[in-house]
C-alpha cells in the first residue's frame, strides 16, 4: 500500500505542490484534499481581474473536478479542517470527516484583517480574498447600489476599487498614510498612481482613520476619527492578510508569526510541511505567489525523497493589475544613508523611474507609466550584478544598453538573453518559453502557459510573453502578421528561406522562389543577393555562385566610386609587406595612370580610380608579385589588422602580428553575411583595436584572449569577450568556429555586433564553449567551405578569361545614336 | 532610321548589361530574365552614377551607387524617385542580332 499524503488547503501553493510532485513521483502517494472553499483549485491572482469585468470564473480556474480524479486525489469540497491528531496521524474536518495521514502537508493561506471597530460584523462588510467575496461584490453593484467604500490603499484595495468602479460604483479609497501603496511606492510615484485613478473616477480619502461603521443590520455608511461620515452599500476591508496558523498552533507545532519551518518546508514534527502563505521561514511571511511556487517545488522535492534542493527565502517584487496603469516595485525603494538614486522623470508622458543602489549594486526599484524593463531591472538586482558601466544610460532600458540593433519591443525581446527571467510569478526565462515553443510545436498564448506556467498567473508578463512568441514563431505567430518578411517579393523571413534550403536541399535561387512561391519571378536587389549567400553558405561544394544577383563590387571583385572607375585593394597579410610588394604597387599606379595611392583604415593601400577596363590588367601585374585580391569590397574576410607584438614590442606578450597572419590565411576569401573584420593585439594596450572587431584577440602572458561582436562602424560597439584560450591553435578554431557559426546562423548584411544582440551572447557561449564537439564540428565545416571559396577572383579573371564581358564593351562607334522620346507626358493623359 | 548590328544577344549576360561606346557617352544595354533588350543612356539621373553595373530584376535596374531603380522600357526612376534617363531604339534580329537605330 501506498503512503497517505493528506493536505489541508486547495489553495495556490498547496495545489501546486502536488503538481510538482506529481511530475516528478506521480505514483508515490494516495492523495487527499481538503479545502473550506466549494470549488476546485482556482487562481486567486486573477479575482481582479473577474472583479473588473475582463475575465470570468471559468477563466480562471486552474484543475477542475476531473483533474482531481485523473490523479486519483481524493477531494474534500467544503470541508474545514479543525484539528490534527500528530500522535495518532489523524485529521479531523468540520464536516465530519476523519483521515489518516503519513505526511501532512499545511497550506492553509491566510486570513484577511478585520478592523476591530464597531459594525465591522454588518452584512455588506467584506474582504476581498476568495470567490464569494466576488460574488458579492458584484452583486451589490448589479442591484444597483451605488456607494461603496473599500479601507486600505494598497495593492488588493486599489485592485478592488478599481474593478468597483468599473463594475458602475462610486468609489472612496481610504487609507491611514497620506500616501497610496506605501509598502511599495515611493511619494512621487504615488501621487502619479493617484492622479490617475482620480483621472478613472476614483476617490481618496488619505491620512483617514476609521472609527466605525454605520448601519443596523446592514452597512449605511463610514465614520472617521476626525468626525466624517460617508455613505456606504458595501465596504470592502484590504487592510492586511494574518497567516492562517491556528490549526497548526493547536496542534502543536511551534508558530511565530506563521507556521515555522526549516529550508526544506519541514515544520518541527517531520512528518508535517507547511508551504505558502501560512508560512515563516527564515523570519520572513510572504503575500505573493512567486515566493510560494519556489517553496512548492522544493517540498514537492522533499515528499517525493528526492532532497536535494533547499528554499533560501526570496527576493519579491509588485506590479499592480490594473489595466492600462504600469507600476512595478521591487526591494528596498527608499533607500538608507548608505545608497543612492537614480531618477528618471517625464511628468507629461507620466513615467518615472527610480533605482535605488549600493555600491553600484540596484537594491530596489520603483517603475510607473513604463515597466517594460522591469524584469531586467529585477533580475539585475537579484543577482547582484555590478551595474558600474551602464549607470549613465540603465534608466533608458535594456535595448539601450546592449546597443541600438533595431527599434520597438519585438526587438528588445529578441536582446534578451537566455536566462533573463520572464514570469515573475513562476520564475520562467526566456530560454524556457522559446524551448518549449520551438520544441513543442508552441502557437498561442495559452499553449505557452499550460506547457511553460510563464504568464499563468498574475498575467502581466502576457505581453512580454507574445513578443517572445512573435520573436520565435516570425510569421507562424498567427495572431502578428507583422513580422518582417525579408523583402516585398515574398512572405517569409531570413530564418524561414535559410530553413528551406537547409531542409530541402534547395541550391538555386530559382529552387529557391519556386519552393517558396516567391511572388516575383527575378527578385529584387534585396533578395537576390541574400538568396545567393545563403545557398553558398549552405551548400558551398554545389552552388554556382550566381554573379547577376551579387551587388557590383562582388561582381566585378572592386569597390565601384563615384565616377564609375574603381578601387582595387591587395591584401596584405596582418598588415605586413614588403619591398617588392611595394614596388608593384608603384608600377602598377605608374603604368595605368592610377591617380590615388591611400593607405586605408585597414592597414592597407588602396589604389583609387582605376578605369574598370584596366582591372584585369593591373590585377594581373599585382598577382606576379604574389599579390591577391584583399576583398574590401566582399560580404566576407575583410582585414586582420595586427600590431608589431613581441617580435619588436617592448611590451609586447605574444605575436601578434603572426597570429594575425595565420588567421587572415585561414580566412581570406571566406563570404559571411556581412563584412568581418579582425585584429591581434599583443597586448592589453590593444593597439589593433581588437575590442571594436567582429573577432578580436588580445595577448595576454598566459595566453590569447578571445572577443566578439564588436563594431567600429556606424554605432560603435565595444566586443564581448568570449573567452581565454591559451595557444595558437585554439584562437585558430574558436576563430573558425565562430565565424562558421556566424555564417550559418545570421541574417544575410547582419553583422556580428546585431547577430549577437539579436540572439544573446549565451547563445553564442553555448554553441562555442559549452559544445565542445559542436565547436569542433563548425570549425571542420568551415575549412571545408574554405577549399571552394579561397580562389583568388583576380587570378581568375587575369589570366583565365573569367567574366571578360565584364570588362569590355561590346562595340565602339563613332557616329550618333537615335535616342527616343521620353515618354513621361504621354501616360499620364 | 538606320540599324547597326552591335552584337549578338548571347553576348550579354541574362539580367545583365553590357556597354556601346558612342559619341555622346556609353550606352548601356540590358537583357532581362525573359530575353527581352533594352537600350538606355549609361548615367544615372541621380548622380550619373553606371546603370550597367546595377542589378537587373524585372524590366529594372538598379543604380549601383544609391540605389535608384529606373524602369527600362520608360527609361523613368521609379517612384518616389522622379527622373528619367534617354533611351535608344534596338531590335533584335535573326539569330539573336542585336541593332541599334542611328539618326539619319
Ligand atoms: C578604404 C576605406 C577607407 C580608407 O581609406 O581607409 C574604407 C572605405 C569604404 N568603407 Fe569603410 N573603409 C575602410 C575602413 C573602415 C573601417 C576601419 C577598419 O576596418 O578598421 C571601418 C570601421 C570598422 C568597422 O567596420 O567596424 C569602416 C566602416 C565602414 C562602414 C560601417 C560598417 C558598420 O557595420 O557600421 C561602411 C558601410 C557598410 O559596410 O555598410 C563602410 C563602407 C565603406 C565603403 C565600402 C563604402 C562604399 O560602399 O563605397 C568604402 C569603400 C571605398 C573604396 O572603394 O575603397 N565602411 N570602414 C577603408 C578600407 C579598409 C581596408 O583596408 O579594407
Ligand atoms: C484579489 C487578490 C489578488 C492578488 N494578486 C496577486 C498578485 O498579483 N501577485 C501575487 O503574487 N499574489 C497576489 N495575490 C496573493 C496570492 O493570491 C496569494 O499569495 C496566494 O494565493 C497564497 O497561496 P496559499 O496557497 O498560501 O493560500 P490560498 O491560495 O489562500 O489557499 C489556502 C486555501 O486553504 C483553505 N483553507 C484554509 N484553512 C483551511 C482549513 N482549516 N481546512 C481546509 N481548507 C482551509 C482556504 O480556503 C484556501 O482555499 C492576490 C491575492 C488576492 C486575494
Ligand atoms: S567614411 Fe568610409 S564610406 Fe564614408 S566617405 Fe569615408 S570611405 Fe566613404
Ligand atoms: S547615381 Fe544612381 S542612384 Fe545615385
Amino acid at each position: 500500500m501506498k503512503p497517505k499524503l493528506v493536505c489541508i488547503g486547495n489553495g495556490m501553493a498547496g495545489i501546486r505542490t502536488l503538481e510538482e510532485l506529481l511530475k516528478i513521483a506521480p505514483e508515490k502517494y494516495d492523495i487527499t484534499v481538503f479545502g473550506s472553499e466549494p470549488y476546485g483549485n482556482y487562481n486567486r491572482i486573477l479575482l481582479s481581474p473577474v472583479l473588473a469585468g475582463e475575465k470570468t470564473i471559468q477563466d480562471i480556474m486552474l484543475n477542475d473536478d476531473d483533474w482531481y480524479a485523473e490523479h486519483n486525489i481524493a477531494l474534500f469540497k467544503g470541508h474545514t479542517v479543525v484539528s490534527v491528531n500528530r500522535k495518532a496521524r489523524q485529521i479531523f474536518s468540520a464536516e465530519g470527516a476523519v483521515v489518516s495521514y503519513d505526511r501532512l502537508l499545511i497550506a492553509t493561506g491566510s486570513s484577511p484583517f478585520i478592523l476591530p471597530v464597531n459594525g465591522s460584523n454588518l452584512s455588506g462588510v467584506i474582504s476581498f480574498r476568495d470567490i464569494k467575496d466576488v460574488h458579492t461584490m458584484l452583486s451589490t453593484a448589479h442591484a444597483g447600489k451605488k456607494h461603496a467604500v473599500v479601507i486600505g490603499g494598497g495593492l488588493l484595495g486599489l485592485e478592488a476599487a478599481n474593478g468597483l468602479l468599473k463594475q458602475g460604483m462610486e468609489v472612496t479609497v481610504v487609507h491611514l498614510m497620506d500616501i497610496l501603496m506605501d509598502r511599495q511606492l515611493d511619494f512621487v510615484a504615488a501621487k502619479l498612481l493617484q492622479a490617475s485613478l482620480e483621472q478613472r473616477g476614483l476617490k481618496f480619502l488619505l491620512k483617514a482613520q476609521t472609527q466605525e461603521i454605520l448601519g443596523t443590520t446592514k452597512v449605511t455608511g463610514v465614520r472617521f476619527k476626525d468626525g466624517l461620515e460617508i455613505p456606504a452599500d458595501l465596504v470592502v476591508m484590504a487592510v492586511g492578510i494574518r497567516p492562517n496558523y491556528t490549526l497548526a498552533q493547536q496542534a502543536g507545532l511551534h508558530c511565530e508569526r506563521g507556521i515555522v519551518v526549516n529550508d526544506t518546508m519541514q515544520t518541527y514534527d517531520p512528518r508535517v510541511y507547511a508551504v505558502g502563505e501560512c508560512v515563516q521561514h527564515r523570519k520572513q511571511t510572504y503575500g505573493l505567489v512567486a515566493p510560494l511556487f519556489e517553496q512548492a517545488k522544493v517540498c514537492a522535492n522533499h515528499l517525493a525523497e528526492l532532497g536535494y534542493s533547499r528554499y533560501q527565502g526570496s527576493v519579491v517584487s509588485t506590479k499592480l493589475k490594473v489595466t492600462g496603469i504600469d507600476v512595478f516595485s521591487a526591494g528596498d525603494f527608499n533607500g538608507t544613508d548608505k545608497t543612492e538614486e537614480i531618477i528618471f522623470q517625464d511628468p507629461s508622458q507620466g513615467i518615472y523611474k527610480k533605482l535605488v543602489l549600493e555600491e553600484n549594486r540596484i537594491k530596489g526599484a520603483i517603475l510607473y507609466g513604463d515597466t517594460m524593463d522591469s524584469s531586467w531591472y529585477f533580475q539585475l538586482m537579484r543577482d547582484e550584478t555590478d551595474v558600474t558601466a551602464m549607470r549613465e544610460k540603465i534608466l533608458f532600458g535594456q535595448a539601450h544598453n546592449l546597443g541600438d540593433a533595431g527599434h520597438g519591443s519585438e526587438n528588445r525581446v529578441a536582446s534578451m538573453s537566455d536566462d533573463a527571467e520572464v514570469c515573475g510569478c513562476n520564475g520562467v526565462c526566456k530560454g524556457t518559453v522559446v524551448k518549449a515553443i520551438v520544441e513543442k510545436k508552441l502557437f498561442t498564448i495559452e499553449e505557452v502557459r499550460a506547457h511553460t506556467k510563464a504568464s499563468s498567473s498574475c498575467g502581466s508578463c502576457t505581453a512580454l510573453v507574445e513578443q517572445i512568441l512573435v520573436a520565435t514563431l516570425g510569421n507562424d505567430y498567427s495572431q502578428t502578421p507583422k513580422t518582417k518578411p525579408l523583402c516585398g517579393c515574398t512572405h517569409h523571413t531570413h530564418d524561414e528561406i535559410i530553413d528551406a534550403i537547409k531542409r530541402h536541399h534547395l541550391i538555386s535561387a530559382k529552387a529557391v522562389r519556386e519552393f517558396l512561391e516567391w511572388k516575383t519571378p527575378d527578385g529584387c536587389p534585396s533578395c537576390r543577393p541574400a538568396i545567393n549567400y545563403y545557398l553558398i553558405a549552405n551548400h558551398p561544394a554545389e552552388v554556382v555562385d550566381d554573379y547577376q544577383s551579387r551587388f557590383i563590387n562582388e561582381r566585378v571583385h572592386a569597390n565601384i566610386q563615384k565616377d564609375g572607375t574603381y578601387s582595387v585593394v591587395p591584401r596584405i597579410w596582418g598588415g605586413v609587406t614588403t619591398p617588392d610588394e611595394l614596388r608593384a604597387i608603384a608600377n602598377v599606379a605608374d603604368k595605368y595612370q592610377i591617380p590615388t595611392v591611400k593607405i586605408t583604415g585597414g592597414q592597407r593601400i588602396d589604389l583609387l580610380g582605376v578605369k574598370k577596363q584596366d582591372l584585369p590588367a593591373v590585377w594581373g601585374e599585382l598577382n606576379q608579385a604574389g599579390l591577391i585580391s584583399g576583398h574590401a569590397y566582399a560580404k566576407g574576410l575583410r582585414t586582420v589588422k595586427t600590431c608589431v607584438g613581441s617580435e619588436w614590442c617592448r611590451f609586447g606578450t605574444q605575436d601578434s602580428t603572426g597570429m594575425g597572419i595565420k588567421l587572415e590565411k585561414m580566412t581570406w576569401g571566406s563570404w559571411t553575411p556581412h563584412k568581418f573584420k579582425m585584429a591581434v593585439s599583443g597586448c592589453p594596450r590593444n593597439c589593433a583595436e581588437a575590442s571594436i572587431k567582429d573577432f578580436g584577440v588580445v595577448a595576454v602572458d598566459s595566453g590569447w584572449e578571445l572577443h566578439v561582436g564588436g563594431n567600429g562602424g556606424i554605432k560603435v560597439r565595444v566586443t564581448d569577450i568570449l573567452c581565454k584560450v591559451e595557444t595558437e591553435a585554439e584562437v585558430l578554431e574558436y576563430a573558425a568556429a565562430f565565424m562558421q557559426v556566424y555564417r550559418e546562423e545570421a541574417h544575410y548584411l547582419e553583422r556580428t555586433a546585431h547577430w549577437i544582440e539579436r540572439v544573446g551572447l549565451p547563445h553564442v557561449k553555448k554553441r562555442i564553449l559549452d559544445d565542445v564537439a559542436g565547436r569542433k564540428a563548425a570549425y571542420a565545416r568551415f575549412l571545408e567551405s574554405q577549399k571552394y571559396a579561397q580562389i583568388d577572383p583576380w587570378a581568375e579573371r587575369a589570366s583565365q578569361g573569367v567574366a571578360a564581358h565584364e570588362f569590355n564593351v561590346l562595340k565602339n562607334i563613332p557616329v550618333k545614336v537615335e535616342s527616343l522620346p521620353s515618354a513621361t507626358v504621354q501616360e499620364v493623359a | 532610321m538606320n540599324w547597326l548590328e552591335v552584337g549578338n544577344l548571347q553576348d550579354i549576360p541574362q539580367m545583365g548589361s553590357r556597354l556601346v561606346e558612342t559619341p555622346q557617352g556609353n550606352i548601356a544595354l540590358f537583357r532581362t530574365s525573359d530575353d527581352q533588350v533594352f537600350a538606355i543612356a549609361d548615367r544615372c539621373p541621380h548622380k550619373g552614377g553606371p546603370l550597367s553595373q546595377g542589378i537587373v530584376h524585372g524590366h529594372v535596374v538598379t543604380c549601383p551607387l544609391h540605389s535608384w531603380k529606373i524602369d527600362l522600357s520608360s527609361g523613368e526612376a521609379v517612384a518616389p524617385d522622379v527622373g528619367c534617363v534617354n533611351r535608344y531604339a534596338i531590335r533584335q534580329g535573326e539569330g539573336g542580332k542585336l541593332e541599334l537605330g542611328l539618326a539619319e
